[in-house]
Order: structure tokens, then sequence, then C-alpha cells
């Protein structure tokens, strides 16, 4: 214990060497993903600016930036494990924590919060207790006022939810369903409750 | 009470986000007008003499802009500002959604004005969905030949990546959204060196939001006088206005620039809902200080909504009625700037953190009034002192609610501690006196 020294949130191993750039040919890195960030790199005049969609592309494939996905993104990439620890440590949408598959956002922002998405959160949360394959946490403002309150179900804007439908798309999200068809923006004639004609 | 369509026309044309179905109705003539008849000076001193401003918040003159970009043949950058995150703002998500191709077609002009090379859109990364429809846009786009090396034949060249964000709202102020694009963490940048003499991979770099370089297209293709015809002398053209919180039909309404706010508020968006009335509202999103309901009197524009001390910012209107406490509105609003704070500023990071403990004390009983006059000093010593505005963006809204509603705020922290006193007394322990509890 004497050489872990405390970190932000766990402690540190002095010990132990800093990681370096790994060597490609050490680390087994599925193709599928070795392709998609070396597609990803070529886009920009400089590598590194693929690291958010590297990491994001690495998480759909983990379920979360694990070490073992930052180290297969830092062998593509050829960058330290530190460097892309410190991109995914800053980002919201990149979780340093296995938190389920499914990513459910609730807005609880300023304008939400006026239409009740502190009592959607909760609704929610309850009825996904048990279902630890998702993430459902309160977001910060998702751009989506006029829906409120609303949540993004894997990137999947939803609204306006009332609260008592949260066992229903809890429901919809385990058994592999849309949650309330329809009603999310983008569906096939998707119009909020109070508009005559389409706004959006 | 009507809108304006003009950003808006034809937006529910079935298919318009496909290059067929914008073409077939005038899409792209812009473009070729700009890049077949118009020389760069030509197309900057159109956008100039319209007097578009920026559509982000500043409200900065958007042909000066461009102008400021360096003439010479190094690598230049266009950067689009799609990561739409102020509180209230939901007005470019709908834009990219239904007309991704106008705003390419923006772009392509901009870019070509601004002797950019490479553009880029950062979009915010929930806006996956959105991003996907310009993923396929710009494919097209580049099929047509519209991007790509010697567009039309005319030898100019644009090559456009849409780059998503992961979720932080700093990345929204031009030069994190830079850093987070260089594909770092979003930390704002010391100006100067402004983007434009050293923005993206240290090139020069024009910055514009979304709508800013929707309404290029507007003006190239129509004319700097048609442009000038909307909106006020200042305030030239239309705005998206996104209206939300607690009115009966929020959205996006596309408006001249100058109307009443009121018209806004209760002619579009329906006003509260029955028996409720406005408290206060937000003029340019959740960063603008609040005004009260007499305000809505007041012409919607840019110079108006400065005189009355505010700002236009993004143009979202986001309404408070009479049934919400100010110190829940003013705590929730601290606490996502204090989130996204990026923690570079020790004004901001500390600043935002203490405003929120101070306002969760408030409603724990622990405060006196005293603490309001802290509270407001704290936001006095974040204002101008950090290398971006986010700190400001709170301290601002949050300063003008201790100013327009502190009997309020007083009145709270005096119920506040007589429940929590009352609490004590039940559960059987002694209050402290209101001094140790301050």
């Amino acid at each position: 214990m004497s050489d872990q020294v405390a970190g932000w949130d766990s402690g540190a191993d002095l010990a132990k060497d800093p990681a370096t750039i790994p060597d490609l040919s050490s680390v087994d890195v599925p193709p599928e993903l070795e392709r998609e960030i070396r597609e990803r790199m070529a886009k920009y005049p400089d590598r590194r600016s693929a690291a958010l969609p590297a990491l994001e592309a690495a998480q759909r494939v983990h379920g979360w930036c694990s070490p073992e996905a930052i180290q297969q993104v830092a062998a593509v990439m050829q960058v330290t494990p530190a460097y892309l620890s410190s991109i995914t440590t800053f980002y919201d949408m990149l979780n340093t924590e296995p938190l389920g598959r499914h990513q459910v956002y609730v807005c609880t922002s300023v304008a939400c919060n006026l239409r009740n998405a502190q009592s959607l959160l909760e609704a929610l949360q309850e009825a996904g207790e048990d279902f630890d394959d998702a993430n459902i946490r309160g977001f910060e403002c998702l751009g989506a006022c006029d829906m409120a309150p609303m949540a993004s179900i894997d990137n999947r804007y939803v609204g306006p939810i009332d609260p008592s439908e949260a066992p229903e798309v809890i429901a919809a999200i385990k058994e592999g369903r849309t949650p309330l068809p329809g009603r999310g923006l983008g569906d096939e004639g998707f119009k909020l409750p109070w508009e005559d004609g389409s706004n959006g | 009470m009507a809108e304006t369509r003009v950003l808006l026309e034809g937006i529910d044309e079935p298919g318009l986000n496909t290059i067929d179905v914008y073409e077939r109705t005038g899409g792209y003539t812009a473009m070729r007008k700009a890049l077949t008849e118009m020389d760069v000076d030509t197309i900057l001193a159109e956008l100039k003499d319209s007097g578009l401003r920026g559509r982000g918040g500043a409200g900065f003159s958007m042909g000066t802009k461009a102008s400021f970009m360096p003439k010479g043949t190094m690598n230049k950058y266009l950067c689009c500002n799609a990561d739409e995150s102020e509180p209230g703002t939901f007005k470019d998500r709908l834009l990219m959604q239904k007309n991704p191709h106008r705003l390419i077609e923006g772009i392509i002009i901009a870019a070509v004005a601004a002797g950019a090379n490479r553009a880029f859109i950062y979009i915010r990364g929930e806006y996956a969905f959105v991003a996907d429809i310009l993923d396929a846009a710009v494919n097209e786009a580049y099929r047509k030949s519209y991007l790509g090396d010697d567009i039309l034949g005319t030898g100019n060249s644009v090559e456009l990546v849409v780059h998503r964000g992961a979720g932080a709202y700093i990345c929204g102020e031009e030069t994190g959204l830079l850093d987070s694009l260089e594909g770092k963490r979003g930390n704002p940048r010391l100006k100067p060196p402004f983007p434009a003499n050293q923005g993206l991979y240290q090139g020069p770099t024009l910055i514009n939001n979304v709508e800013t370089l929707f309404n290029v297209p507007l003006v190239i293709g129509r004319g700097a006088a048609w442009f000038k015809q909307h909106g006020t002398d200042q305030s030239a053209g239309t705005k998206l206005v996104s209206v939300s919180g607690n009115v009966q039909r929020p959205g996006n309404y596309e408006i001249e620039l100058g109307i009443p706010a009121r018209e806004i508020v209760f002619g579009l968006a329906g006003g509260p809902f029955p028996g409720r009335k406005v408290k206060f509202w937000f003029p340019g999103g959740s960063s603008a200080p609040v005004l009260l309901e007499e305000d809505l009197d007041r012409p919607y524009s840019f110079e108006s909504m400065a005189e009355a001390g505010s700002m236009l910012g993004s143009g979202a209107i986001i309404v408070v009625d009479d049934s919400v406490p100010v110190v829940s509105v003013a705590l929730r609003l601290a606490e996502f700037y204090r989130h996204e704070s990026c923690g570079k500023c020790v004004p901001c990071r500390e600043g935002t953190n203490w405003t929120v403990k101070m306002l969760e004390r408030i409603d724990a009983g622990e405060a006196t009034p005293m603490d309001l006059d802290i509270m407001a000093n704290v936001q006095t010593n974040i204002i101008g002192n950090c290398l971006c505005v986010l700190g400001d963006s709170m301290a601002m809204p949050v300063g003008s609610m201790i100013k327009k509603f502190r009997g309020e705020f007083e009145e709270h922290i005096e119920r506040a501690r007589e429940a929590a006193d009352r609490l004590s007394i039940e559960m059987g322990v002694a209050a402290p006196p209101a001094d140790q509890a301050a």
C-alpha cells in the first residue's frame, strides 16, 4: 500500500512505470474497430483529431472506455493511454466505468426542469432500478426544450414523456423494442401535442 | 401573429434533406452564383452590406469577421459551430435536421469567401441522429462535386468533415471547440491570438454558428438589399427563436428582429398556462440576465435587449411563471455551470461551486441575508476575470436574479430557516443560534 498515493478518483500506483505508446503488434484490436479509427484519422490533418470519434467507436464495442478499450485506441492512433484518459474524463458521453450499454439521458436543465423533468428522471430510475445494462442519468441541456420533459434513449430523442409512462419505456428498452413509437424526433409524422402544423 | 418564414421557408417539404429535393426547390443556386459570377471581394462586400450578425450569441457582423481572415495561400479553416448547448436553445437542431444542404451551401460560400480550403461542422455528440443526416448530405454533395477539389470547375476546393463532440458545453466556446476538434480536452484558449489569425492547427480559422451560415445562401442568392428588408437597421434579417419553459406552445418560431417580445411569448408560444403569470424570462439562453414581465413590451432585437441590460444571445427565450421559486431556478442554473466549467480558470471553477453551495444553504435554512451580498460579490468577481465567458454566463443571470428578486430571496431564507428550526425541535435537537448556522 505504501506505493499508492491518492489520485483524483482512485489511488495511483507509483511503483508502476508510466504507460508508453503501445506497440500495435502486441495489442489485439478488433479489425472492424481498427478500420473505423484509421478511416477517421485519414479525415484530419492531425491524427489526434480522431481521438473523440475513436473513443466513441471503442465505447460502442466495449460498452465503456475500459483500460482495454483505451489500450486498443492508443495502439492504433499511436498516442499514450494517458492522453486518451485525459479526454475520456472530460466528456460526459464517454464512460470511465461500466454503466450499461443503454444510455438513457433525461434532460434536467433549466428549461426542462420547469416542465417536470426531475419527476421523469426519478420515475425512470425507479422503473429501471433492477436494469443493470442501462445508464439512466440526468443530463445537462440536450437541446430539446420544446419536447420537455424528454429523454435521449440510445441517441433517439423522445418526448414529451409523462412520468407514468416510465415503466413502459424501460420495458421497451429491455425487450429491444422502440420506446414510445412515433414520439421520437425524426419518427414518421412526429409532432408535438400542441402543434397544428409541423414545426420540428 | 404569424411567423415570417425565410429560414424556415419550405422546411416541411418532404425529403428536403436529400439533394434532389433541395435542388428542385432552388438549392445550390446561390453557390453557383457566388462561385461563377462573383469574386471573393464582392461576396464579402455583400455579406457586410447585408448587416447579417452572428447568430451564435455575440452578434458580430458576419462579413466583417470573414474579412479578418488573412490573404495568402496557407491552409485556412472554416468551423461551423453546431455544438448548440446553451440551455433553452434548439434552433440549429431543427435547421440541420430538416435542411442540411442549405447549411452545406452556406459553408461552401463562406469558405470560398474566407479562402478556407477545409471546413468542419462541429456538432454536439448528443445530436448523433442529426449528425447522421449531415453525414448523408455531405456524401451527396461530394458525389455532385459540390465539395472536394475544383468545385464546378472554378478552381475552388473545400473539404468538409462532420465532427461529433461527446458532451461538453464548453466546446461551444469557439476556442474550446478548436481544442476539442484538435483531439484535446475542450479548454478555451487565451485570446489574442484570435482564431482568424491562429486557430485550428495554428492556421487562420473562421468560426460561425449554424444559423449564421444558413443565412448566407439567402444573402448571396437574393441580395443584401432583400435581406435588409427584414428586421431593424441594426438587427437585419429574421431570427429563429426557441421558446421554452412555462409556455403553452414551446417550439421554434421565426420572427423579424424588432417585433415586441410579447408577441413571441404570448402570440406565438401561447403564453403561460391559464391562471399563471410571467414572473421573469431569459431573452437569450440561460446565460442572459433575466428580464421582467413589463420588459415583454420591448422590441426583440440585439440593441434593445442590450439596452434592457440583457442580451439577445442565441435567441432562446425561457419563460418562468409565478409558481416557480426564483431560488430553484438560480440553483439549477448554477449547478449547470458548475458541471460544465472546464476548471481552467479559478474564478469560474471556484465561483460556480461556491454559488451552488450558497444556494443550497439557502434551501437548507442555513443562510442569512448577508449571504446574498457575499453571493452577489462572488458573481462580480467572476465577471471579466476568466479566459472565456462561461463563468460570466452564470454570474450575469444569477446576479440579475439576486438584484431583481432580493425580497423573495430574503423571504426564502427566512422561511427555510424557520422550517429547519421546527424540524430540529421536533427531532429533539436544539436549534443552533443564527450566527453559527451561517
